[in-house]
């Protein structure tokens, strides 16, 4: 992680999105996503120099019993996956934030980081959805 | 209710019981959500049930009627082969902890099914030299349907390329798939009996998503795969060979060649022929495409103490998590054929299945030498495992008549699929004798005087 | 014996055999003069080489290790887990039957075909179908075959462009969505209603001309008779589109009503659930298709007929599909169920499913205290049962399968249907006892109150199985698919 590091945006998919710089960004899925999926044995990453819109599938994340789409978040090309995952798919579980990161796009349109949701606008959301898992289980 | 049935143990005390403890008076209410008028007033209009003996023999004769190599010989081969079988597996097979089981979803339960078809995974990639193979498909052709699937899906191309050396009803089935993913079937044309290169040059293209070869070939032949695996490699296309696995004992394994998806029918090895099925398709790839194989495969893994076990992985692929989106569509497979087989596979070993192997290419060789001397013309020009083609002077069903006559069951007519008047196909396996294959030739002899 | 772990590939030792093979009688060929050096095999595949007594007792001790229905109760929902008579096996062993060629000139095999040829007609009966198709090796198999039929049904009115569509209640088994893909279909999903079953509002608004059909079970996965199949089929048939019925559970219904009643246009049988043919660890089955008279031109060829006296296939069905399978479908499969309607007769059939649906309601009725069921009203042969209760303690309906093992029965389906959260699915079938009934909900209801009380026992079961809990997390990561010398040293 370099010094240009910034906040994070984030998707109601669950995924992240961080600026590195250069109007590109790095995207993983977060940490409640990871434990909503249980152990990883399998990501699938999107081939890079692809181009992808916004809900794009862009990979596969698989537990032994599901398999979960990825879905671009915002347009641009493919830059480069996250090869470690190939032999290591615990790495989303270790590290949903950090070494478990899927992919890198060079950004076509900026401009849409905005239409993401905020730190706290996730943060709000997870609170939610917790809320409502503890009210089924009453 | 009327009869008892053997199969069915509920008393009319049970049923009382069960009824009362549901608080109902009698069976219908449990059917009450049939709306009436949908109901079955009359019995089903079948024919009556029978006891267990006279079933027996009504069956019996209805077998009895047919033609069977136990009592007939057989030199009909054409994708469905008369091979010996030893003892040992049928006696596996009839182990009911075996046949009555299911899918074992439930590892711990079904250990030493899993552990047979890890076995057979095993030794299917021995045989056709390649990294991984599914625990089994219905059969040879849909086995090659689901290639040319993968191959569709994988490389995002609209043609395969068939060559007419593929048996006609794997390119059928082919042509059925096809419809449905929308791709085309291009079939190249063979150059006597073996596909014709200078035609398969032309056809492929950067549209080819594979190349299908049967090896050996539907006439006997075998193809020359390194030149094959070289043409589709120059536009990318995956090759995908179609492969006698009983052949392979001998021949050079496809994944030595250059294949990249290996399939076939496990029949030759240990499956009776049961008038075409249930035979069972396999299916092998490279490390690159594991997990694109269709149907469900067995990995190895430890129990919580550390012990070796075995259980259905990547199972994610599979219809019942992915559902529209799987590698296929299938739940069922020929798991109890790939079991016969497996046991097959073991009970010939490493040396049995070349020396079976090598008995085919014997008794076909010297059956083609024979006819040849006779003034009857084998055509193939490439060499060829356990059938070849012999063209006669008479038609083949008025052959087959008169081979019909002294008991032996001919060859398989190649004028409807190839257009051959008075071709025949013929196999000779390790069952065949001297004196079998002398006696067909006399049989052809009789017929010119 | 149970600590016997060997792959047959370890106890294997150079020059052993466990087959017999003769001398040639004809000269040997040199391959290397006969086979270009190229296509010549250098290294020999890595077989097994055992003694034949080696053979058996590996075999027989991996037996040991498996569970089939003559081991025990098998309440596998949707797998209809009945017993596997006996004379079955015998008949298809017949050397009439499994020692005859696909090929062989259709004089000489008027038995094997006078057999199909039976079995079809019975299964228009049980159906109600005007034509019958035994070509497709199982379910999914049949289900493509059904769908191809109705594209080609389209193709026939020019509506095959704009009929892309096929709905499918999320109830369905996974094979119904994935099949309707596999023949080029759009997947829409209805959902079901509070009661379980098809949500006919939400069923109203995808109607339209773009619909090709609709696929359904019924009695539905639930286990629950879908009873407004007549408005549905009057729905779908309203806007043009053909009603697809998936015959996996028809044991719920033999003799009582038929397919065709309900106004279903195609429908696929499973011969190894409903008709007795052994599951064989996975396959092979048989899965059949009966279609309306007017859909019969769209069959699979070659289809066995009777002209005269005589039995003939024949191909000469020019708006067909063509072939979905090798020759003639699964026979081995066909004859047993051939064997099993023979046996039963319309009497039998029809206790068949009373028994069925008489069992799985008792059995449903016992648990009811202990474990929420996913609908109130009566089931027909199968139920579902919900393991949310238990979940809030801490134990998942995998836990309780696993430890169901424990106890001598093998595990009821769980996770599936998709629609109820926990779902722990059972189908006892007719051909159990009510003491084995009464025993299994026994155990299920000791399970409950263990959950309660010493949940560790229900979380790390099963205990004595020939091996504990298998890593699935580990098979699925570190992929050992097969034996491998140098990655099997210890």
């Amino acid at each position: 992680m370099n010094e240009k590091e910034m906040e994070r945006y984030y998707t109601e998919e669950h995924e992240w999105v961080m600026p590195i710089g250069d109007e590109k960004v790095r995207i993983g899925i977060t940490d409640y996503a990871a434990k909503a999926l249980g152990d990883v044995v399998y990501v699938e990453l999107p081939e890079t120099a692809s181009h992808v819109s916004p809900g794009d599938e862009i990979g596969t994340v698989e537990s032994t019993k599901s398999a979960s789409v990825i879905f671009a978040p915002i347009s641009g090309k493919i830059l480069s996956v996250n090869e470690e995952l190939e032999d290591a798919p615990e790495l989303v579980n270790e590290g949903p934030l950090n070494e478990g990161w899927m992919t890198e796009v060079q950004l076509s349109d900026p401009s849409e980081l905005a239409d993401l949701l905020t730190q706290e606008e996730y943060t709000q959301l997870v609170e939610k959805l917790e809320d409502e898992e503890d009210n089924e289980e009453e | 209710m009327g009869n008892s049935f053997r199969y069915l143990p509920d008393t009319p005390k049970d049923r009382e019981e069960m009824l009362a403890t549901l608080a109902v008076s009698s069976l219908s209410e449990l059917f009450a959500d049939i709306p009436d008028h949908l109901q079955l007033k009359e019995p089903l209009a079948i024919p009556a049930a029978l006891h267990e003996f006279a079933l027996e023999k009504k069956l019996r004769k209805m077998a009895n009627k047919n033609k069977d190599s136990k009592e007939y010989v057989f030199f009909l081969g054409a994708g469905t082969y008369d091979h010996y079988i030893p003892s040992t597996v049928d006696h596996v097979l009839s182990r009911s902890e075996f046949y009555t089981a299911y899918t074992p979803y439930q590892a711990e339960a079904s250990q030493g099914e899993l552990q047979a078809l890890f076995e057979f995974q095993t030794m299917i990639c021995e045989l056709t030299g390649m990294d991984a193979a599914n625990s089994s498909l219905y059969d040879g052709f849909t086995a090659l349907g689901e290639a040319a699937t993968l191959a569709v899906r994988s490389t995002k191309r609209k043609n395969i390329i068939v060559s007419k050396g593929v048996h006609p009803q794997g390119r059928e089935v082919l042509k059925t798939v096809s419809v449905g993913f929308n791709y085309h079937v291009i079939e190249v044309k063979l150059a006597g009996d073996t596909t014709d290169l200078i035609e398969l040059k032309k056809l492929i293209d950067q549209e080819t998503a594979a190349v299908i070869i049967q090896y050996p070939n539907f006439f006997g032949s075998i193809e020359d795969l390194t030149k094959i695996k070289a043409l589709a490699e120059l536009n990318q296309a995956l090759f995908i060979v179609s492969a006698n696995p009983l052949a392979l004992a001998l021949l050079e394994a496809p994944g030595n060649l250059g294949a990249d998806i290996v399939v076939g029918d496990t029949q030759p090895l240990g499956l009776s022929m049961s008038y075409g099925g249930p035979h069972c398709g396999y299916f092998a790839v490279k490390k690159k495409d594991i997990r694109k194989i269709p149907g469900r495969i067995v990995g190895q893994s430890l129990d919580k103490e550390g012990k070796r076990g075995f259980v259905l992985t990547l199972q994610t692929r599979e219809q019942h998590i992915k559902r529209e989106k799987a590698t296929s569509n299938m739940s069922s497979n020929q798991a109890l054929n790939a079991l016969a087989s497996a046991v097959f596979m073991s009970a010939l070993g490493k040396k049995g299945l070349r020396q079976m192997a090598q008995l085919n290419i014997d008794k076909a060789d010297y059956m083609a030498n024979s006819l040849n001397e006779k003034g009857f013309s084998v055509n193939n020009q490439a060499p060829f495992f356990n059938e070849f083609v012999v063209e006669l002077p008479f038609s083949i069903q008025q052959t087959n008549n008169v081979l019909l006559e002294q008991k032996i069951i001919g060859g398989y007519n190649l004028e409807k699929e190839y257009g051959l008047k008075n071709h025949m196909l013929v196999a000779v396996t390790e069952q065949r004798t001297k004196e079998e294959i002398d006696a067909f030739i006399a049989v052809l002899e009789g017929m010119i005087k | 014996m149970t600590d016997y772990n060997e792959l047959i590939f370890e106890i294997s030792r150079p020059s052993r055999t466990a087959a017999s093979l003769p001398e040639s009688d004809v000269p040997s060929v040199n391959l290397s003069k006969k086979f270009p050096e190229q296509l010549i095999r250098k290294i020999p595949a890595e077989l097994p080489e055992v003694s034949e007594p080696q053979l058996m007792r590996h075999y027989t001790t991996l037996s040991n290790k498996n569970f089939g229905v003559d081991n025990g109760f098998y309440p596998l929902g949707s797998c209809t887990m009945k017993y596997n008579p006996k004379i079955n096996e015998d008949v298809a062993r017949f050397p009439g039957f499994a020692n005859i060629h696909p090929f062989q000139p259709t004089q000489t095999v008027q038995g094997a075909l006078e057999l199909m040829y039976e079995l079809q007609e019975d299964l228009k009966i049980i159906t109600g179908m005007g034509a019958v198709s035994l070509q497709p090796a199982a379910g999914a198999q049949g289900e493509w075959t059904g769908l191809m039929i109705m594209k080609l049904f389209h193709k026939q009115n020019g509506e095959d462009q704009k009929r892309t569509k096929i709905l499918v209640p999320d109830s369905a088994h996974g094979t119904n969505p994935s099949s309707a893909f596999i023949a080029g279909f759009e997947v829409v999903e209805i959902p079901s209603n509070a009661s379980g079953t098809v949500d006919l509002t939400a069923l109203k608004k995808q109607l339209g001309t773009d619909i090709a059909g609709l696929m359904l079970t019924n009695p539905n996965t639930l286990g629950l008779f879908e009873k407004d199949i007549e408005e549905i089929v009057k729905l779908i048939h309203g806007i043009g589109g053909l009603v697809y019925y998936d015959g996996a559970n028809l044991n719920a219904i033999l003799g009582k009503t038929t397919p065709a009643m309900m106004g279903f246009d195609i429908v696929h049988l499973n011969l190894h659930k409903t008709f007795s043919t052994p599951h064989g660890g996975g396959g092979p089955g048989s899965g059949p298709v009966g279609v309306k008279g007017f859909l019969a031109p769209y069959l699979p060829v070659p289809r066995v007929e009777k002209q005269d006296n005589e039995y003939v296939l024949n191909s000469s069905y020019p708006l067909s599909l063509g072939r979905v399978k090798g020759y003639f479908g699964n026979f081995g499969v066909n004859i047993r169920a051939y064997t099993y309607i023979r046996t039963m007769g319309a009497d039998g059939l029809k206790q068949v499913s009373e028994s069925a649906v008489l069992h799985a309601n008792y059995l449903r009725k016992l648990l009811a205290p202990y474990y929420i069921l996913s609908h109130p009203q009566f089931c027909k042969h199968e139920f579902v049962l919900s393991g949310l209760k238990q979940k809030k303690l801490g134990v998942k309906a995998m836990d309780i399968a696993k430890r169901l093992l424990d106890f001598g029965y093998y595990a009821p389906t769980v996770y599936f249907p998709l629609i109820v959260e926990e779902a722990i699915m059972i189908e006892p079938t007719e051909t159990e006892t009510k003491e084995t009934l009464d025993a299994f909900a026994k155990a299920l209801i000791a399970i409950a109150k263990e959950v309660e009380e010493t949940p560790t026992i229900v979380l790390e079961a099963p205990h004595k199985t020939s091996v504990r809990r298998i890593d699935e997390v580990r098979a699925a990561r570190k992929l050992l698919v097969r034996y491998d010398k140098s990655e099997h040293k210890e």
